[in-house]
């Protein structure tokens, strides 16, 4: 039996203390050195001083049959990943941002060089160098803590 | 992936324009290089700090956001406190920001009309009115407006001043994003002097990385030194306040104005109680998993009726020193409650701590009296005294806080008091009394700051197989020239020691930098002796250079030091490193 795939999941966004190594990780892949082409995003809570970091990425809409940003793609151009997400297919893509608006929680990141999304792979290279344990990468029946 | 595009800002005619500057970067690399070349090159000789003419630069390295621990920015300027060599140092958001708007350096020069600050966003260099900024009594007011209104949420770095700034305070400061600074020697009144109140930085370039597969493998080596080895785990776990004890049992530990060595309420400042009774939170700045940010919650009353309000404070062992020991302060919560007020009001920790504590004393030996203070009682822990003073440091409603604002040295020289008035060539100590090294290593410091060449580091070093002067001094020599590559490089010093010379070349190579490592020694060298030919130029003279008799009656772990002999040494000092046959080296006027 082949073992379901991997997603990347955010176990405790209180731990992260804002080094970035997770989105220069993920524009590492691409051979870059970016934060605007990472797929995980962090934020502060409205300034620093306020309290600590929110860390966005796809969640993988593990509760949904069909992923909010598949939906919304009338192209077919995201399809729907075992597991978890999304996988892109760029050929089909035209640039509507339609999936941009369908995640709710903001995780889709728009690359504006090519006028395309960044969708997350689960490749979980960005837990691999969080120095907190902010992140995971665990197959979705697992149980969270 | 080599820098090479300068920002010219010119705040008088309200202009910019970027350069392209490939044989600077190609030359000098980055940072300390590239910073002392164009300050060099920008700054009249002697001219005014407080004029238009001072320019202002910032500079980043070719590693900067590209390696762990590679966040940093390094400012230069004409000082305002020591009238030579401005250069200060601070992480945060900055350097990434610069990076990822493709600026390797950016100069500001010229004086605004009116407040300004700068918005910088890519290409798009923006002048804009800061009239409602201006005024405000605390930095953290002005970063939470400028996030609302410019963009570039994560990616942006909002630097300011506070009313310190905005009043020229000599060792003013500038605040980089909520919690860190370019803390010494005042380039915050260099930023008020021009009335430029912020910048707010952001960029959303990429960079490609030229060899992808050397990259990844000297990167997983330097991210493994800093996370998994105990190379960083001091300043990871409690952080650089992990000093207060061990100093104090080494009987190193400046307390009351070096009156005492040592603290009977170290236990009380500690690393170790700020951890388990105050520590809410540690932070990072972007690309550096070590996290050496440490931040406590403080609660205060400021009402009865159990109001309270929550303050959340960033602490070092520098603030510790001199806002604690160094003024007795006796109690965590007290000396908590003075950081943030100098903070809030952008001030240099170190020199306000060490000018408070000399005017504590003053008052004690009667050279100054409460007509001076303004009814203010400067007394060895008692912070409502140091609160009040350290607001009228900043607002200097008369003669005294005009003069105090202008450090320790101007103080000393007209109320009295030299001889415990603690600054080394203008700039107040930190907070070590290791033995000789710490103070010539602070005497011959390009900046005149404990980090250009750890001195007190080799003290300590000296204590285990006991070292001559001859051998001090060549250890002074060596560290600043490699402290001077490094940072040239921006490398965060914190990092020095995963940083080896052989690391250092393979991550360059990895970006396309290929240099031997003689040749970064060689250009490490280079550019310490380019600091000395600034600061000759404007005035500074070894023989000007007045040394504290506290210095030498407090004993230090080496015993009671001897003035002749610390003269002799710094002989040697200038002897070995060749400054002597530097231009100007003697037209400075000696005393």
């Amino acid at each position: 039996m082949v073992s379901t795939p991997s997603v990347v999941s955010v176990v405790s966004a209180e731990k992260c203390i804002g080094c970035y190594s997770c989105m220069f990780a993920c524009a590492r892949r691409l051979g870059l050195v970016s934060t605007t082409k990472s797929a995980i995003q962090i934020r502060t809570h409205g300034g620093i001083e306020r309290g600590g970091f929110a860390v966005i990425v796809c969640h993988g809409c593990l509760s949904e049959a069909v992923p909010s940003c598949v939906k919304a793609c009338k192209r077919g151009a995201l399809e729907k990943r075992i597991g978890g997400g999304a996988i892109f297919h760029e050929n089909k893509c035209n640039g509507c941002h339609e999936c941009v608006e369908a995640c709710i929680i903001r995780a889709i990141v728009w690359d504006e060089e090519r006028n395309r999304p960044i969708i997350c792979a689960h490749c979980g290279l960005c837990a691999k160098y969080c120095p907190h344990d902010v992140l995971v990468l665990r197959k979705p029946e697992m149980e969270l803590i | 992936m080599m820098l090479n595009r300068v920002l010219y800002i010119d705040l008088t005619k309200r202009k910019s324009e970027t350069v392209e500057k490939p044989e600077l970067f190609e030359r000098y690399l980055g940072g300390d290089g590239v910073a002392i070349k164009l300050l060099t090159e920008e700054c009249p000789k002697n001219v005014d700090p407080s004029s238009p003419e001072n320019p202002v630069i910032f500079a980043i390295g070719p590693l900067t956001a590209i390696f762990p621990c590679c966040s940093k920015v390094v400012s230069m300027f004409k000082s305002p406190l020591t009238g030579n060599l401005g250069e200060s140092h601070a992480g945060g958001r900055l350097g990434l920001a610069m990076k990822l708007a493709n600026y390797g350096a950016i100069v500001i020069k010229g004086q605004a009309n009116s407040p300004v600050y700068l918005a910088i966003h890519d290409d798009q260099v923006s002048i804009k009115d800061a009239g409602v900024l201006w005024g405000m009594r605390s930095t953290y007011s002005v970063g939470r407006i400028l996030r609302e209104v410019e963009p570039g949420v994560g990616r942006r770095s909002i630097i300011r001043i506070g009313p310190a700034g905005e009043n020229q305070v000599h060792f003013a400061n500038v605040n980089v994003d909520v919690y860190r600074h370019f803390g010494r020697l005042g380039l915050g009144a260099v930023f008020g002097s021009k009335k430029l109140k912020a910048l707010v930085i952001s960029g959303s370039k990429s960079f490609k990385i030229e060899n992808p597969a050397a990259y990844q493998k000297i990167y997983d080596t330097i991210y493994t030194g800093v996370t998994k080895t105990d190379l960083m785990k001091k300043y990871h776990d409690l952080g650089t306040i992990e000093n207060i004890l061990p100093l104090n049992a080494l009987r190193a530990l400046p307390t009351k104005n070096l009156k005492q060595r040592s603290f009977e309420y170290a236990e009380e400042l500690s690393g170790e109680h700020l951890a388990e009774d105050y520590l809410v939170r540690k932070m990072a700045c972007p690309a550096c998993p070590v996290g050496c940010i440490h931040i406590a919650n403080l609660r205060v009353a400021f009402a009865a009726g159990y109001e309270y309000e929550s303050l959340n404070v960033p602490y070092d062992y520098e603030p510790f020193y001199a806002l604690g020991s160094m003024l007795g302060l006796s109690s965590a919560d007290d000396v908590l409650r003075l950081i943030e007020r100098v903070d809030r009001f952008g001030l240099d920790a170190i020199s306000v701590g060490v000018t408070l504590a000399w005017a504590t004393e003053a008052l004690e030996r009667g050279l100054i009296f409460e007509k001076e203070t303004l009814g203010v009682t400067l007394r060895w822990g008692n912070v409502d005294g140091y609160m009040k003073a350290v607001s009228h440091l900043v607002s200097m409603p008369n003669e005294f806080y005009q003069t105090l604002a202008c450090g320790v040295e101007a103080a000393a020289q007209k109320y009295g008091g030299e001889e415990i008035a603690m600054a080394l060539a203008g700039n107040e100590i930190a907070g070590y009394h290791c033995g000789p090294a710490t103070i010539l290593g602070q005497l011959v410091g390009a900046r005149h700051s404990h980090i250009d060449n750890a001195g007190y580091s080799i003290d300590q070093k000296s204590l285990r197989t006991k070292m001559t002067s001859n051998q001090i001094v060549s250890a002074l020599i060596d560290e600043e020239r490699w402290r001077c590559l490094l940072t040239t490089l921006v490398i965060c010093l914190f990092a020095r020691g995963t940083f080896k010379e052989n690391i250092v070349k393979e991550a360059l190579d990895s970006v396309g930098v290929s240099r031997e490592v003689e040749e970064l020694k060689e250009l490490g060298k280079e550019i310490h002796y380019e600091k000395y030919k600034f600061k000759f130029r404007e005035g500074f003279n070894f023989r000007q250079l007045r040394l504290p008799k506290r210095l030498f009656e407090t004993p230090t772990p080496h015993g009671v030091l001897d003035e002749q002999k610390m003269l002799e040494a710094l002989r040697l000092y200038v002897e070995k490193s060749s400054l002597a046959k530097l231009p100007n080296y003697n037209s400075g006027n000696p005393q």
